[in-house]
């Protein structure tokens, strides 16, 4: 997708690829990934306030982040390691107890694979 | 009884002045009369609040002590409370009965406190003023035409209200302390790993921290200590060991240097919430701190960096809500695809879906790297900058929100309007700093906060600053007229 629109501390208009806006197609399969139904009335109402969300995270294009190291944790935190033992116990019964469908200890969806 | 603070409370409970049944039935009783109009709590169980309260006081009579029992507090809605209904603010997880306690709860059982109920909240902790809940808006009890602030609007109204002492909350771009400010209590969101996330329902794993709301700094104070430490079941929660906050509050701020961003005072900030900020901050002059003009550069980049981070983080989180192990469920799913896209399209509210789009667009292949891994890249940025500035001032001080509480309904339309709401309080979490709110007066008869942000791991010094503000100043004292009156 092309467009005219100005950058940020530029003067001068001049063609960028809006690479964060999204067409309704895109939406669709976006929700696919999501496992979430949206119902085609809604479909072009939800890629417009997306869209007005991706517009807003634009602005990191601009930044120069060349030689930084991404950072997923504020502290840089490893995962603390254990030793290998058993420490929990089964509690089966009682996490089972408010599933919505479980027979014989398994947990029960439609039929997978024909 | 219930304009006591949590220290007052604890102090009266210890002389025998009143007991935790008395006290536990006078805040039920308000609840019942007064959350219509507030719509503060989602479950209230006041038949298990008395029992507990009689247990306490058992246990008082018998000799033992917790710190807190007895103590009357309510519970955000998004800690798992073994027993009893914990929905998020969500059609998802309106029939969740979680098999077990948060370390949280734990911990506030442990010391003996009495859970009044489970507070309202924007669905998921996603939303900056509790509407976006599927028990309805929470109304701020200054004006209850006017938000509460979020995502813990719930917890902010009932302190705010006198429907309860003290509430927990979470924090994942300003959700304690957006809702502090806007209602005028005190509110703190400890450093990222201060308070184990165990039994948290996950918005954001790197941002989110659980935290207190209360009346006072000297109350935040005694339930940060009952909140803090390592959980070897949380493997983000840090080995770091946890100071006597009571035991600085009193502190003399001699010398302390406040750093006050040139960004944070600029365009978007209401002039009158401007002006009740600097008031506040000349108090702290008085009291023998210095104000120092500095500037993080990387204010106007937190916004965008927040809303990749979170929307991709919580589109992981709220995978596991499917339909299959706990919560809604979808009536008659045809196939595994169906029982997946049903149940979410049902149980999820309209903010929630929109952040887990965005969140699974910015992960997704082709687009990772531009988006997602770039945002964590800008989030190292915004937090040096912090540790730069860190190192010429102690403090980082500036207004908590743009403005007053807004009307409900005033910026539902608009999620970027709403998401500008935070743009003070987002970059801490980034950051992984602890960051508080304080009341710093009122605009148009509603308040307003100032916001203090520490080191990490420097709760002890917020929570002196703001004790001693509280000392020379009457805000946080000050409360709304109860909602029937006013209505």
């Amino acid at each position: 997708m092309i467009s005219l629109r100005p950058r940020r501390g530029r003067d001068v208009f001049f063609p960028v690829y809006i690479s964060m806006s999204i067409a309704q197609d895109e939406i669709e399969k976006l929700a696919t990934l999501a496992r979430i139904r949206i119902d085609g009335a809604q479909v072009g109402d939800v890629t417009e306030r997306i869209n007005q969300v991706l517009e807003l995270v634009d602005q990191l294009q601009a930044v120069d982040t060349s030689g930084v190291t991404p950072m997923a944790n504020p502290h840089d935190a490893v995962q603390r390691l254990r030793a290998d033992e058993v420490t929990e116990i089964n509690q089966r019964e009682a996490f089972q107890a408010i599933a919505p469908a479980v027979e014989s200890g398994l947990y029960l969806v439609p039929k997978v694979i024909e | 009884m219930y304009e006591l603070t949590l220290a007052r409370i604890i102090s009266g409970l210890q002389a025998g002045e009143f007991s935790s049944e008395e006290l536990t039935g006078s805040f039920l009783t308000r609840i019942a009369a007064l959350d219509s109009q507030l719509n503060s709590f989602i479950t209230v169980d006041p038949d298990a609040a008395m029992a507990a309260a009689r247990v306490a006081d058992q246990r008082r009579a018998a000799g033992e002590s917790g710190a807190l029992n007895g103590v009357p507090i309510a519970h955000k809605d998004i800690f798992c409370t073994q027993g009893v209904r914990t929905s998020c603010g969500s059609r998802m997880l309106d029939n969740f009965v979680p098999p077990y306690d948060a370390t949280l709860i734990q911990r506030f059982n442990a010391a003996g406190a009495v859970m009044l109920g489970k507070t309202n909240m924007d669905e998921f902790a996603m939303g900056s003023s509790n509407e976006t809940s599927y028990y309805g808006a929470a109304r701020n009890p200054w004006d209850t035409t006017r938000v509460p602030g979020g995502s813990s609007g719930g917890s902010a109204a009932a302190v705010a209200g006198g429907l309860v002492p003290a509430a927990t909350g979470t924090d994942t771009g300003g959700s304690i302390r957006q809702p502090a400010a806007l209602c005028g209590i005190t509110g703190l969101k400890p450093t990222y790993g201060r308070v184990s996330r165990l039994g948290m329902v996950a918005f954001a794993s790197s941002l989110d921290q659980a935290g207190p709301l209360a009346r006072s700094a000297e109350d935040c104070a005694i339930l940060l200590a009952t909140m803090a430490g390592v959980d070897a079941r949380d493997s983000t929660s840090a080995d770091v060991p946890v100071p006597d906050y009571a035991a600085t509050l009193g502190d003399s701020l001699q010398g302390l240097r406040i750093g006050l961003p040139r960004e944070y005072f600029g365009e978007g900030l209401d002039a009158a919430t401007g002006a009740r900020i600097r008031d506040a901050l000349s108090q702290l002059e008085k009291l023998g701190a210095t104000l120092v003009d500095i500037s993080l550069t990387s204010t106007e980049l937190a916004i965008p960096t927040y809303y990749i981070v979170a929307p991709a983080e919580a589109s992981t989180n709220l995978s596991r809500f499917d339909g299959v192990r706990y919560g809604h469920r979808c009536e008659d799913p045809t196939d595994l695809l169906d029982l997946y896209t049903r149940t979410r399209k049902e149980g999820f509210g309209d903010e929630v879906k929109r952040r887990i789009l965005v969140g699974t667009y910015a992960l997704s292949a082709g687009y990772y790297d531009a988006y997602y891994k770039k945002a964590q890249q800008v989030r190292r940025v915004i937090r040096d900058d912090f540790l730069a500035r860190f190192e010429d001032v102690d403090v980082i001080a500036g207004p908590t929100t743009p403005g007053p509480a807004f009307p409900i309904g005033a910026k539902s339309d608009d999620p970027v309007a709403m998401y500008l709401e935070d743009v003070y309080t987002l970059a801490v979490n980034l950051a992984g700093l602890p960051g508080m709110s304080v009341p710093a007066g009122f605009v148009d008869g509603c308040p307003v906060g100032l916001q203090l942000i520490g080191r990490h791991f420097d709760e002890a010094r917020l929570l002196n600053v703001a004790h001693q503000l509280q000392q020379v100043t009457d805000w946080h004292l000050q409360r709304p007229a109860n909602p029937a009156e006013a209505a």
